[in-house]
This record gives C-alpha cells, structure tokens and sequence, in this order.
C-alpha cells in the first residue's frame, strides 16, 4: 500500500428529516482496494455521491491528493481522477464500444469523427487492461460483464486515479468476476486507489486490502481485511442497537392451515429453486440484501413474470398463475415496493383506486356504480383509518403512509387472503409506519396469510413469524422468529455460494 | 454473439430487406400490368417520390433521437405558399423566393427544437402544435387561394429544371440525382460527425449523454432543425413538381415520411437508423402508391396495405429490441 491519496473526514449530509451521514471518515490509499460495506440505508452510496459531487455535503473534509477539495458534479470528479463505475451501467447500446468509451471527447480529422483512430486508442486499453473486446462491437451486443469492462476502460482513458466500484459483481457470472478481479488486481499494481462497495462475504476477503464498515450513517471502523473474520464484519455491520422490540414468538396458532405452497419455482438467474409454504394467519418475513431475489420471488408467484418451473397450491390445489389476474383471481394482493409505479393510479381518487382489482362487482350494466364504490372505500377509510378529506380526494395528496393504506384497500375489496408486502415501509415516515404495521398484525389476526419482503432488520425481526432469508436468488435459510437473531440472518444473507 | 451475425444483418438488416421487397414489388407491379412498365410510370413515382424521400431524410434525424416531428406535411405547403406568394404576387425573384422558403423552414424547426429541447414538451406534442400554425400561416400568407409558381417556360420557371430537365424530347429525372446526393451527405453527417453521433447517443440513453458532459440541448435542438430544413427543401421540389399549391393540404404528407422511414429501419423508440435506409423505405410507400390502381385497386386500399406493412416494421423492431434486452 502505497500514500494516501484520498481522505474524507467528519462528513454530514442530512436530507429533509434523515440525517443520511454522519460524522464519516474514510480513506484511500494508492495501490490498496478497499471495501465499503454496511447493510442498505447504511450510507455508503451516499457518501460516494458526496465524494463525487452529486450531493453537497453539510460538513467535513475531502483532501485529495494533498488538498482539500469539493467537486460540484461528477465531471469534475471525472477529470480530477475520481471515477465511478456504476451498479447500472450508463451505456449507449446503439453506439459501438469505442464510441461510447469517447463519447464526448471524440478525435477528428475535420469536422469528421476519426473512429479509425479512437478503435486504436479503444484497442490499446483494452489491451493495457488485458480484455478481449472488439471496440468495433456494438455496445448493446456485448454481456453485461463485458459492458462493466468497458465502463472500467473508459473510466482508466480518463487518467482515473481513484477507482469506485459500486456493487460491480451483482449482475456477473462467476467467470466474469473472476475476469473483473483480475482486472482489479492489475490496477492495484499500477498504484491506483481503489474503493469496492458489496455485500459479498466472500469477495471482500478475495479482492481487498481493508474494509470500513458504516452502520445508519455512521462510521463504525475500519479493519485489515486478512485480520479479520466474517464474523467481524458481520458483528461491526449489524451493531448492538435495536431500535424496536423483536416479536418473541409466533402469533400463528398451532396447526394452522397451509394457504400457500411453492414448490421449486424458478424464474431466471434470480429465483432459483424456492420452496416454502406460508400459513394462515402468519407474517412471513423475507430478509436478505438487495438483489437477493425476494421481489422476483413474489413477482415470479404473482404472475407478473414469467416462470421457468415450479408448483404453487392454494389451500392444497395445484393452481396455474400465468398472469396477475390469474393470481388475483386465487386470491393474491400484492403490494409494490414501488407503489407509484405498481400500485397506485395517483391521479384518481381513493374510491376508485379501492375498487380498481374489483371494477367488476362495481358496475351495473354498463356503467359504474359510484355511490357502491364510494360506500366501500368509505368502509375501508374508516377500517384502516386512512387520513383522507373524503374518498373523492386524489390520491396524489395523500402522505405516502395514506397511499399504503389505498393500496392495501385496494386488495382486502378484492377479498384477498393471501397479501404480498414488498418494502411495506419504504418511504414512510416513522409515526405512520407503526400504524402499517399495526394493520398488517390486524390482518393476520383476521386470519389472513402475509408475505413481507423487507430490507430493514428491524421490521423483519419485529413483524415476522417465521423469517426466510434469500441470497443470490436461492433460499439460503428458513427460521422461526424464536431463534432469529441479526447476526444469524446477516449471516444466511451473505452465505457463500458455489 | 457479436461474432456470428447473419448474412443479413451483414448487409444492412432491415434495410437489406426493405431492398429485396422494393425490387419484389417492382417486378410484380410490371409483370401484372403493362402499364406500369412505361416510362411515363417511372417518371410519375420519381416526381412523387422526391418530396417524400426529402422530408424522410430530415425527419430520420428526429426519429433517431426518439422523438418524432409531424409539422413537416403542412410547413412543407406553409413554406412552399409562402415562397410561391412572394414570387407571384410580390413580384420577388425566384432565388429569393427559395432564400425565404429555407430561412422559414429553418425557422420552425428551430421552434420545434426550443420547444422540444429547452421547454421539455413532448415531441408529439410540440411539433402537433406547431403543425396546426403552419397550416394556419400558409392559409393567411396566400389569403386562402392556391398558388402557381412559375409554371414550365415562364420566366423564372428555371427551378423546374432542378428536378426534370427535358433532353432531345426525353424527360430526364435529375431530382432523384439529388436526393441521392442528399442521401450520401446526410449519411456521412449521421455516421460520421458529432450532430450525428450525439443524435443516436441521445435516442440511445438521453441521461447517460447528459452524463458524458455533452451539450445535449443543442444537439437535440439541430435535429429537428435538420428536419425543419429539408421540409423546405421538400417545399421546392413540391412547387417545381406540381403546378399548384393548395392551402389547407399537406396533413399526411409527414405520415408518409415518417412511415417511410420506419419501414426502411428506423428504431420506432429511437437510437438507431439510416439515411439510405429511409429512403429505400419511401420507395416501398411511393411503389404502393403508384402501383396499386394499375392493378385494378383503389387508392384506399393503398393505405391499408400500407398501414400492414408499417405494422410488420414495427413488429421487426419490437422483436430485435426484445432480443437485446433478454
């Protein structure tokens, strides 16, 4: 390990009532690779964007290079030397690999491109970096690992010293990350600073020199990575600190009917070969990190994605769901972690997105009966205690709390028994978050069968019955909520694959 | 993947096969009727098609970056008026005739561009706007009456000859020699500076370009000024081609234009496309267009085969991006 080349100190960004970081230190060192880590929402995208520019920080210090400094956009950061290579990558997939890795920065003969030349300038990159790429190529032919590569090409052509790597092998096969850190391990040798954020376990103790760990915005330590265990890491990430009681045991009553049976789904790189069963009355919590593939889970079983193979039973029969209305006709709701996008029709009123999945029971003839749809979603304001002027208020103005409570209207009008939750908090502020999950219990004491898909620990380990925890698109683990604890979930999370 | 591809798409994709449908189309057409065999034939498909291949080639550059630009069938009639108006009752001579022609087509591409750009509003939206004021302005510019520019042997009728010079008794089509000049230039513009280049990388990923610290809002602009501009070149060749122009007409004219370049491979959400492609395109429109009342079936049913085989592009279109993104 070389100087350092990079120090962030006491950094604080607050947004309208989170204080998204706080007090964080960090460094990097040329020729070291050095990881990021934390569980979602602890920060370190944040602190990157405040590094790169995108966020203006509140306070602290970024000393690059022997000065202190403040980058207005990534642009600057860009010709500065610091360079990130995104999780999503931004690439031009109608252009060809060189064209993209010059995009903006063309050579030319005249007023014409010279793409003659900027194929060499592409090829000697590539083969500075030992990649085997075509920059003739068109970018949208190439893999997703192989577009990273030149993400990776482009970002060196900018004479990078600083290197961040956000996530960089969720989308890559085993091959390819094998690729990529031998690609990471020649610029480490050519004294470049490297940052690598991931939640891979296994990665982390492969490709890096030294792990800082953030936890809610904090900075929690930073470790050599060959001193430490997994379970270090695992132990700084999770921390001591429970904000809210953990349920102590099931609420589901003994022997309990199975409503809901999946049998070896799998549904892409994403869901493979998922089994469980989920009972009346019961809240099952499905942890794990971001892209484990819970969504892809519940999207697979609700007919909103295609399925490769698989069984699903309801109530003991084999049921087809090739669509959500199939899905919604056995009685499936299911709830979006992006309401706005999934969930919700923000521009209608409360009464007719109540009876959206249910139009049907509503309509005399031809035409809608409103006072019917009006005296249901009345009923269910109430039921719910949606704050809400009247029914005919657009659901647009409502707080995002409110918009829940619509959506999950929306579901029990259609008489559902079996309700899918994907992020049921995302997004909502503390104080209505408790009356979600006040009504989510109501429901399962009503007797109704709950799925709960949840980044937040503290929702899973509050809500749930019986908690399963996914990684890398398998089932790595099943618990009842009586031996749950942080560090065993975190630890099924993270779980070594392959 | 990219190592094996087809022959096909070796040759140019979909405009390969737009190419063997023009020919396919040109041997049935003259195996069926023998009228269509004349020379009178070709040379009525030519004069139609040069307009259309014009603002084909301009709206190529919209298309391209995803948008769409539907002002171009009246401003062509707006401009055209407005040119024809100046000469023939202003007295104006025909070179200035042109001048003004270009600068207004210029000039409402440029409004599009800021409306679209800088004002955010949707392309359809925009240019729908600004399709209904030039067909409004070309109604107030000739007080409501058709207009003739200088008809052949005139004085000043010399931009006739742009188009069709007659030699020794026979008609010679010299505009097709320009359209396919025009073709060959804009082509090298798309595929070789940075209006086109940036042009794709816009309709690529909007976003990522504005992250790659380029100006997009002026290159997004030239793209509908390309479009504005040769509207009015189809303006002229309109007015050397046909003796009258009529207020209130044009409406449909960019439907041909811009199903022709769908046809001939333009990506119907953006990112891709060709200059030449477009053009074959226009031909498979103007073949129909032609051909079909020589074999006995009406107008009508022109625009219904016509509509089929801009389904069948689109089609091509949704199934490759389907492809990619799986």
């Amino acid at each position: 390990m070389g100087d350092v080349i990079l120090t962030m100190k006491g950094i604080t960004k607050s947004f309208p009532g989170v204080r998204a970081l706080d007090g964080v230190n960090f460094e990097v060192r040329k020729g070291e690779v050095h990881a990021l880590m934390g569980e979602n929402g602890a920060g370190k995208s944040t602190l990157m964007k405040v590094l790169t520019g995108i966020y203006k920080k509140d306070s602290g210090t970024i000393t690059y290079e022997g000065k202190e400094v403040e980058f207005h956009n990534t642009r600057e950061a860009q010709s500065a030397g610091i360079v990130i290579v995104h999780q999503e990558l931004n690439m031009l997939g109608h252009l060809t690999v060189a064209q993209n890795i010059f995009i903006g920065r063309e050579f030319k003969k005249g007023i014409r491109i010279d793409d003659k030349k900027m194929n060499e300038e592409a090829k000697k990159l590539f083969d500075r970096l030992n990649i085997n790429i075509d920059p003739t190529e068109t970018m949208s032919n190439l893999t997703v690992g192989k577009q990273q590569m030149c993400e990776i090409a482009k970002a060196i052509s900018h004479d990078a010293k600083v290197i961040i790597f956000d996530e960089p092998s969720a989308a890559l096969t085993e091959a390819e990350i094998e690729e990529l850190f031998k690609i990471i391990k020649d610029l480490r040798k050519q004294q470049l600073g490297i940052v690598y954020i991931s939640h891979r376990m296994d990665e982390i103790k492969v490709i890096t020199d030294r792990v800082t760990v953030m936890r809610d915005g904090t900075y929690v330590g930073t470790l050599i990575t060959k001193d430490c265990t997994k379970n270090d890491i695992i132990n700084m990430m999770v921390g001591r600190v429970i904000y809210e009681d953990p349920k102590e045991h099931s609420m589901v009553p003994e022997g309990a009917p199975v409503v809901l049976k999946v049998e070896h789904l799998n549904a892409g790189k994403m869901v493979q070969d998922v089994s469980f069963e989920l009972h009346k009355g019961e809240i099952l919590g499905f942890s794990g990190l971001m892209g484990a593939g819970r969504t892809e889970t519940a999207r697979a079983i609700f007919g909103a994605d295609p399925k490769e193979s698989g069984d699903i039973y309801i109530n003991g029969q084999k049921v087809t769901i090739n669509t959500p209305e199939d899905a919604v006709k056995c009685g499936i709701g299911y709830l979006s972690e992006d309401r706005k996008r999934f969930g919700i029709v923000v521009q209608k009123t409360v009464a007719e997105n109540s009876t959206m999945a249910t139009l049907e029971k509503y309509t005399k003839g031809l035409f809608i009966d409103k006072k019917a749809e009006k005296d249901v979603a009345q009923k269910y304001v109430e039921s719910l205690a949606t704050k809400t002027p009247s029914v005919d208020q657009l659901v647009v103005n409502l707080s995002g709390g409110n918009q829940q409570k619509v959506v999950i209207a929306k579901w029990l009008v259609r008489n559902c028994d079996i309700l899918i939750f994907d992020e049921p908090t995302r997004g909502i502020d503390v104080g209505a978050k408790n009356e979600i999950y006040k009504l989510m219990n109501k429901l399962a004491e009503e007797g109704k069968a709950i799925i709960m898909i949840s980044s937040e620990m503290t929702e899973i380990l509050r809500m749930s019955d019986r908690i399963v925890v996914m990684c890398e698109g398998k089932k790595t683990g099943e618990i009842g909520i009586e031996e749950a604890a942080q560090e065993t979930i975190m630890n099924m999370a993270t779980r070594e694959i392959g | 993947m990219g190592k094996n591809k087809s022959v096909i798409s070796r040759l140019g994709g979909q405009k390969f096969i737009v190419l063997l449908v023009v020919i396919g189309l040109i041997l049935f057409f003259s195996a069926v009727s023998p009228d269509f065999r004349k020379y009178t034939t070709v040379m009525s498909i030519l004069d139609y098609s040069y307009y259309i291949a014009l603002m084909a080639i301009g709206v190529t550059f919209p298309l391209i970056t995803g948008g769409v630009d539907l002002s171009i069938g009246t401003g062509l009639i707006c401009y055209s008026l407005t040119g024809g108006f100046l000469i023939v009752q202003k007295g104006w001579p025909v070179w200035a005739g042109i001048l003004v022609t270009l600068l207004l087509s210029i000039t409402i591409g440029l409004l599009n561009g800021v409306l679209v750009s800088v004002m955010d509003l949707p392309p359809f939206l925009a240019t729908l706007c600004t399709c209904m004021i030039t067909r409004g302005l070309g109604s107030i510019f000739s007080k409501g009456f058709g207009i003739s520019w200088p008809t052949s042997g005139a004085p000043g009728s010399w931009f006739r000859n742009i188009f069709k010079i007659t030699v020794n008794g026979t008609k010679i089509p010299l505009g097709f020699l320009w359209v396919l000049l025009l073709v060959v230039l804009m082509a090298f513009v798309l595929n070789h500076t940075k209006i086109g280049r940036y042009t794709i990388a816009i309709g690529s990923n909007k976003e990522a370009t504005i992250l790659s610290g380029i100006n997009v809002r002026f290159y997004h602009i030239m793209a509908y000024v390309i479009s504005g501009f040769f509207a009015g070149l189809a303006a002229i060749a309109y007015s050397a081609v046909f003796s009258t122009v009529q207020p209130g007409t044009g409406a449909g004219f960019e439907l041909e234009a811009i199903g022709g370049a769908i046809i001939g491979g333009v990506s119907a959400s953006g990112g891709f496309g060709s200059i030449e492609g477009s053009l074959i395109g226009v031909f498979v429109i103007c073949l129909l267009k032609t051909g079909l009342p020589y074999i006995g079936l009406q107008a009508n049913w022109q625009q219904i085969i016509t509509g089929l085989v801009l389904i069948s592009a689109v089609m091509v279109d949704i199934m490759k991006r389907k492809k990619e993104t799986a």
